[in-house]
């Protein structure tokens, strides 16, 4: 078993650390602790550095002008990117592009790219995803309650959702509504694009929570009326649209969790030996050198279970049940490190000074987000239980 | 919590401002008649939070504005809610 990187993964995840450190961290000393977004003139700059790295549009499949990366490298890379104070929801502040938010509208029709994809891809259109409503988020099959009623060639909807980000400023959503009856589950789900201006649709409320820079909203649906061409896929399977890629994504998005609790460590690593108390440094107190190695076990436990399920996926493996364990290990591990990492710099642990305490709010969310870590264990006892004989390792 | 700011509005004097807490919110700048003209934040890299921002619009300013302001740990996202209120992208119930 060779866990050696290639030739070609060293030298982009080389220049990813190279742009984190020279073009975005020193960008975040001007702005908000909490910010999530640079200048406009700042964004633009970086987007065509990226541009000319041949690496916008991470996440894109090469067809639609994404580079051809494998989801290893794309895992590797998404580690470098969320290794700044606003990394962990906005790496980069996403001057690699947000195609991998967009999954679903690879599978569209001509014209919907057209109309939507393309121009996202492009930078010039931006979308927000809708599944999560007030009933609730992680059974969707049976939380959602909007309905959408076919009324000649348009749907009317009507309903609401709850933890939506980026609403407020899209021009357009993908919106998930019950097109069957409740029995059917999410055989009863359909996708729509409904256009931000669509009579009928607000935005009522920003969702106040302790990510601050990066926020959700709250949506009404008020007898809003969809033409039927905005359909994604097929009217009652909204839900089986891109499946297969929303699991590649969320290994990636493991990944990601990864990245802050790495520079944690490496902020705790250079501060043990600098700061001396009771008449010697953290880092010679056995206690301070215990959290690290709980660090480095965490960390490296992590990652392993990331890449693996990464490798499974490029190789079209079943990944689900490692995409899940990666999902749990990373989230959970990151959180873990951040925590000691604060108790090791003490009070200035918990300042705005350090990146720290944004990332120890931030992570929390990470346990909640694509997948609580009870679904994730739901997923993978479902599969032990219907496959008791599948090996470890194929 | 209101989705508006329903804050009273205090005159924006020396007085007053020197009063405010050095804590991270969101504040409001009206002219005399109680319209808003301005939404701003004190966030994490204010140096004295709230009492240094809006001092600082009250050194800009001309006399006759008044002030509304809340203190929040989310002051990001309730500026923009306030922001997008504002422009109409949000249109509270």
């Amino acid at each position: 078993m060779d866990l050696s990187l290639t030739y070609e993964q060293k030298s982009l995840v080389e220049t990813v650390r190279k742009f984190v450190r020279e073009r975005i961290v020193p960008l975040e000393d001007e702005l908000d602790p909490d910010a999530s977004e640079l200048p406009e003139a700042d964004y633009a700059r970086l987007v065509a550095e990226t541009k000319q790295m041949g690496l916008f549009n991470l996440g894109a499949p090469p067809e639609l002008g994404g580079p051809e990366i494998d989801t290893v490298t794309n895992s590797l890379l998404a580690i470098e990117m969320s290794q700044h104070r606003a990394g962990l929801y906005t790496p980069c502040y996403g001057v690699f592009g947000s195609a991998s938010g967009l999954a679903q509208l690879f599978g569209a029709t001509e014209e919907q790219k057209e109309k939507y994809l393309y121009p996202t891809l492009r930078g010039e259109k931006s979308g927000f995803f809708a599944l999560t409503e007030p009933s609730g988020g992680s059974d969707p099959g049976r939380s959602v309650r909007t309905k959408a009623v076919q009324e000649g060639d348009t749907w009317v909807l009507n309903g609401s959702k709850v933890f939506i980000s980026g609403a407020d400023t899209a021009d357009y959503g993908l919106v998930f509504a019950r097109t069957g009856s409740l029995e059917d589950g999410r055989n009863g789900l359909t996708c729509f694009i409904v256009d931000a201006d669509t009579p009928g649709f607000a935005v009522r409320r920003v969702i106040h929570t302790l990510r601050s820079g990066h926020y959700a909203t709250e949506l009404h649906f008020d007898d809003a009326r969809v033409p039927a061409e905005n359909v994604l896929g097929e009217v009652n399977k909204g839900f089986g649209v891109a499946n297969e890629l929303l699991t590649r994504q969320r290994v990636v998005y493991s990944a990601g969790c990864l990245g802050p609790a790495y520079k944690a460590h490496e902020l705790a690593v250079t501060y043990a030996p600098q700061r001396e108390v009771f008449k010697k440094t953290l880092a010679e107190h056995e206690g301070i050198q215990w959290m690290l190695v709980d660090n480095e076990m965490d960390l490296r436990t992590a990652t392993l279970a990331v890449l693996h399920a990464a490798d499974l996926a490029d190789r079209k493996q079943p990944f689900r049940t490692e995409a899940a364990i990666a999902k749990i290990l990373a989230s959970e591990a990151a959180g873990r490190v951040v925590d000691r990492c604060i108790q090791i710099h003490g009070g200035y642990g918990v300042t705005k000074d350090l990146p720290l305490e944004r990332w120890y709010r931030e992570l929390r969310i990470r346990r909640i987000g694509e997948g609580t870590t009870e679904t994730q264990r739901m997923v993978i006892s479902r599969d032990i239980l219907n496959d008791r004989h599948r090996p470890v390792l194929r | 919590m209101s989705v508006r700011m329903t804050k009273p509005w205090i005159d924006l004097t020396e007085e007053n401002v020197a009063r405010l807490p050095g804590q991270t919110g969101v504040f409001q700048i009206g002219d005399a008649a109680g319209e808003v003209v301005a939404n701003g934040y004190a966030g994490g890299r204010s140096r004295f939070g709230l009492r240094s921002e809006i001092g600082e619009r009250l050194a800009a300013l001309e006399a006759g504005h008044r002030f509304r302001y809340e203190v929040t740990t989310q002051y990001l996202s309730r500026f923009s809610e306030l922001e997008n209120i504002a422009s109409g992208r949000i249109k509270p119930a």
